[in-house]
């Protein structure tokens, strides 16, 4: 059997998000007043064995799926 | 003198790094594919550029996984010499030998142009055949190379005189405007402390051949590659 | 894989949709056609065997509007190895190679979904050329947009140009050229023309036809999804407003996976293991199984369970019409499976052998152990209707208005047209391409990117480890079409003549893309019939043949027609890459010519819409044997090095030719104050079969027109810095740059 995990990189506070930026300039002119700080990132889903450990999910973040240097990560599972 | 240069599904210019090498040493290099994992008796190990695994999840994240690159690692820290171009750049950041990140272009776009660079520290294998502050003319062409330090990050570069090249206008000055992508001080390229190893975004390799724009990026491979012959 | 109760319990669950007229014409058949299918098979067809006939009866697939005219395209020479009928064109460049091309359209599906639209537009026309077995080396594009103000275009630029972007740079193929225009007729229909280059070895081109009975019918490249659907049919339907809602039928690419389809096809045909090959583009496993039995004179039996399939449950009517991209048909020769199969593991793509060929020209097809599909194959292509549209009259140009108001200075007019969406820089689309990798790019063509340092009427792409070099140009002036079809047509292969000329280049053959309106519409198909025409006569004349090509009709909007544009993508061969020649100018004081005459014709010039706002008059008329004498001299003053600089005089006529040579070499401009008293239409008459040269040696280069019997003219010489009109104008090279690169990049940071 298996569980769903999913896991949310976003980037450091701090770390330039050109992405976010546009998105929130871009919210701007079609008329949405008052947004700020725009962040965004990736969700990544997927399905691993039940018995896969938290320390096992937390290995696959920091040596894959997020860059620690820029990006943090929070996993969620289903 | 051996050169590897090291493929991935993806890589799109190991040949135009090969081209390079061939011009300046006459020998061509041994292309190599990124199961093999071992790599004996190379003088020289390129990382070409390209869009290993598609530069999805982020660019050179994946390949910095694969089977050659325990070995390109030890070989780092032998002490041979390694070279990574754009997306080998991204490779050598993902793996941790070199340091920083690389973020998306500031415009979001991807970008091919030729742009200058002058170079910060000359008194490496891989740079004595230019003058300090000398200005070169290559291209550039990707959409993720806008490098991100931390402060801590920064002042080590400073302190080990890390940074090869920053992005400048034709007269060398190091601006806002002559910043090709938002790179943190306009930082194009970067030595690891012993100088072994050169990261940088911009193509070299396509500033060689006579029908090119420039031939800028022939003594920097004269520097990488006659040391070791 | 699903166990066999899982599939019986699903077969329990499906029904397919009852065999009507009216879904017959929901697929796009009419009625008459919809009887021809009972004719053909003597009992109704099954919901499987529509959809197989109305994608291959489709106009994207059967061309049944334009084939009757297309035969009247000239397509043979001495140096074309393959002409149309395959998945690209193919013609001789020497030393055993070949060079291997073909331009198509992506239209509809850009103007849906413009990012995914145009990434999987430049995505399969790669995959033809690469499945001749060549490797593409360059790519260019011709984009038309609707007029800027209207709300969609902006961000219609933005997605088509990052996905070009993003498909092609991932490729690790340069785009080296193109052109981008605006017009209001492209509101509701933008125009994605790609054309894809490729080398190869003679002896190692590969073919859809020759596959053989008893054959492995092999399947390589991505999963097959339900993407896609009955895009062959969209891309032969008129929009109405609402249509965008057709949006599940777009394909997503993805560049990685055809990345590693491209290297590992040409990794298995160094080996002798393909007997035929064909991508699957449009009507995807249809269109390919059908095309390597109609053109072995075979049959084929597919057993669509061992089809790679990316979602549950699919039926055989989806997966035979799915549009999935980065997938190839093979037939191996048998025996040879295995070794085929290490190829495609290696580069982590799905091989299955699921099918084989069979000695009775029947399409046969299996799955859940029932057969879903048993009908001829040579009726789905050979009885595809084929319509001899009436023809109407073209719709006439307007008259010149009587007064066109005040004419502006030189310096003014210049100005408007060098800010114009049309003439102005196209750099913000242009960096955004590789235009640099594989290290072959010498020049690019015009002055739409200056990545390469270079701007050559043509895009010039060296041949890998030799002296040659590939000049490449797209071309098309679709006010001209408007206005005359056939003359427009003559003029969109003259045009292309002359860039390759102008780059020092021979000329030798073109693929077309003809995009045009509603055929059904009697003066549509006078405009489609007047083009192809025009082209035909002036491929004939100028030994400049069709290879390849592609037609995309019913490019229109509640009944409102884009333009007719016959897009011509030319190709020619330079022997030595050192003696290729560019635009710029080069030296202070060289000497300036007008080569092929003076100019007097304002219709329908840029001239006449830019800086009086009208679309009016008579196009320009097109004398082939003065476009062939001026161009072959042209050829022979390069090969002769009389020249510094060459550039053709077209859109804007001679004073923005003048200034796009000023541009490209930035700092310096030309000095034709000598020039005072001339009439409007000698600045900015786009007549044809006419050239700007710079030259150092002028005694020996007007000699040498005197005695060709080519008319020259001087007109002033290369300035430093400056641009010398005459009546004391004058504009700094810096100022013209500025006006040049002002308009795209300000358009494209504003949101609607």
């Amino acid at each position: 059997m298996s569980k769903k995990i999913s896991v949310k990189v976003t980037l450091k506070k701090g770390v330039l998000d050109p992405q976010g930026k546009a998105i929130e300039h871009a919210l701007g002119t079609l008329g949405f007043q008052g947004v700020e700080n725009v962040t965004q990132g990736k969700l990544i889903e997927m399905d691993v064995a039940d018995d896969t450990t938290d320390a096992q999910i937390k290995e696959m973040c920091e040596q894959l799926l997020a860059n620690p240097v820029i990006e943090d990560y929070e996993i969620k599972s289903a | 003198m051996k050169t590897a240069i090291i493929t991935f599904p993806g890589t799109n210019r190991e040949n135009d790094m090969a081209a390079a090498v061939k011009l300046t040493t006459g020998k061509s290099p041994d292309l190599i594919w990124h199961k093999e994992t071992t790599l004996e008796n190379y003088d020289l190990i390129i990382l070409p550029g390209g869009f290993s695994y598609g530069d999805y999840l982020r660019c050179g994240a994946m390949a910095a996984h694969s089977p050659i690159m325990k070995e390109i690692i030890a070989q780092a820290e032998k002490g041979t010499r390694i070279f990574g171009v754009c997306n080998g750049f991204q490779m050598l950041i993902e793996t941790r030998i070199l340091p920083g990140a690389l973020l998306k272009n500031k415009n979001l776009k991807f970008i091919c142009k030729n742009v200058h660079l002058r170079s910060e520290n000359t008194d490496t294998h891989f740079t004595k055949h230019l003058k300090e502050g000398s200005v070169i003319e290559v291209p550039v062409a990707h959409g993720d190379g806008n490098y991100f330090a931390t402060p801590d990050i920064l002042s080590d570069l400073a302190a080990n005189d890390q940074v090869a090249f920053r992005y400048c206008d034709a007269q060398g000055n190091v601006s806002e405007e002559a910043n090709a992508n938002g790179s943190i001080d306009n930082i194009a390229g970067i030595y690891n402390k012993r100088k072994t190893i050169l990261g940088m975004m911009p193509h070299p390799e396509n500033a060689t051949l006579s029908h090119q724009k420039t031939q800028d990026g022939v003594p920097l491979f004269e520097g990488i590659l006659n040391g070791l012959m | 894989m699903q166990n066999t109760a899982e599939k019986s319990d699903f077969l329990q669950t499906v029904r397919e949709p009852d065999i009507t007229l009216e879904l017959a014409q929901e697929y796009g058949l009419n009625a008459e056609e919809f009887d021809q299918i009972f004719e053909i098979l003597g009992r109704a067809p099954t919901y499987t065997e529509l959809g197989i006939f109305s994608v291959m009866w489709s106009e994207h697939c059967s061309y049944k509007s334009s084939r009757l005219h297309l035969k009247k395209l000239p397509t043979e020479a001495p140096h074309v190895i393959q002409g149309p009928g395959e998945n690209a064109g193919v013609i001789d460049i020497g030393d055993g190679q070949a060079a291997v091309f073909k331009m198509e359209s992506h239209n509809h599906p850009s103007y849906i979904e413009p990012f995914q639209g145009a990434a999987t537009g430049v995505g399969g026309i790669m995959r033809d050329v690469f499945t001749m077995g060549a490797r593409p080396i360059a790519n260019i594009n011709a984009l038309r947009f609707g007029e800027p103000a209207h709300p969609k275009t902006r961000s219609l630029v933005s997605g088509v140009v990052s996905g070009i972007s993003h498909y092609g740079n991932c490729m690790g193929v340069p785009t080296v050229g193109g052109e981008t225009q605006f017009h209001k007729s492209y509101n509701g229909n933008i125009l994605v023309n790609a054309m894809t280059v490729g080398i190869a070895n003679q002896d190692d081109i590969y073919y859809a036809r020759g596959a053989q009975p008893n054959m492995p019918i092999v399947y390589v490249g991505s999963k097959t999804g339900r993407d896609g659907i009955h895009g062959a049919t969209m891309a032969s339907a008129e929009f109405g407003d609402g249509n965008e809602e057709n949006r599940p039928t777009v394909q997503v690419g993805d560049p990685f996976t055809e990345k590693l389809l491209l290297e590992a096809c040409l990794e298995l045909m160094q080996t002798d293991c393909i007997v035929s090959i064909q991508d699957m583009g449009a009507a995807g496993l249809t269109s390919s199984g059908v095309e390597i039995a109609d053109k072995g004179g075979i049959g084929v039996t597919m057993n669509l369970d061992d089809v790679p399939q990316r979602e549950r449950n699919m039926l055989p009517y989806e997966i035979m019409l799915s549009e999935s991209q980065e997938r190839m048909l093979m037939i191996l020769k048998p025996g040879s499976e295995d070794k085929a199969r290490k190829v495609f593991e290696k580069w982590d793509l799905d091989f299955a052998v699921i099918g084989t060929t069979t000695d009775d020209q029947r399409l046969r097809l299996n799955m859940y152990g029932q057969t879903w599909c048993d009908i001829p194959v040579p009726p789905l292509v050979d009885a595809a209707p084929v319509y001899d549209r009436p023809q109407g009259q073209h719709p006439l140009p307007k008259p010149l208005p009587q007064d066109l108001g005040e004419t502006p200075s030189l310096k003014t007019s210049l100005e408007t047209l060098m800010r114009s969406p049309n003439m102005s820089s196209k750099r913000w689309i242009w960096e955004q391409y590789d235009g640099l990798v594989m290290g072959e790019s010498w020049a690019t063509s015009g002055l739409t990117n200056t990545q390469a340092g270079r701007a050559s009427d043509a895009a010039l792409v060296r041949v890998p480890n030799t002296q040659k070099a590939l000049a490449i140009s797209s071309d098309c002036n679709p006010r001209y079409c408007y206005a005359n079809p056939f003359e427009g047509g003559k003029q969109a292969v003259a045009e292309s003549y002359r860039n390759l000329c102008a780059s020092g280049a021979t000329p030798l053959a073109v693929t077309n893309n003809l995009n045009f309106g509603n055929p059904e519409r009697p003066e549509i198909m006078a405009q489609f019939v007047g083009c192809v025409e025009g082209l035909g006569a002036a491929c004939a004349a100028l030994d400049y043949p069709v290879i390849s090509g592609n037609v995309s009709l019913y490019n229109e909007t509640s009944g409102t027609a884009i333009l007719p544009t016959p897009v011509i993508g030319g190709v020619g061969l330079v022997s030595d890459w050192e003696m290729a020649m560019d635009m710029a100018f080069k030296s202070e004081g060289a000497t300036l010519f007008i080569v092929g005459g003076e100019g007097a014709h304002l219709g329908q010039s840029l001239y006449y819409s830019e800086v009086h706002g009208v679309e009016a008059g008579l196009a320009p008329i097109v004398d082939l044997d003065v476009e062939k004498r001026n161009g072959t001299f042209m050829r022979e003053a390069i090969a002769r090095d009389l020249l510094e600089a060459a550039h053709d005089i077209s859109d804007g006529g001679l004073l923005c030719a003048l200034a796009e040579m000023s541009l490209a070499a930035r700092t310096l401009g030309f000095d034709v104050s000598q020039l005072a008293g001339k009439a409007t239409a000698f600045w900015y008459g786009e007549d044809q079969g006419r050239y700007v040269v710079a030259t150092t040696e002028p005694e020996r280069f007007s000699e040498a027109a005197q005695s060709d019997n080519v008319p020259v003219l001087k007109i002033g010489v290369v300035s430093q810095d400056n641009c010398v009109l005459p009546e004391g104008e004058e504009i700094s090279c810096s100022e013209l740059i500025a006006w040049h690169e002002k308009w795209l990049p300000d358009y494209m940071s504003k949101t609607n």
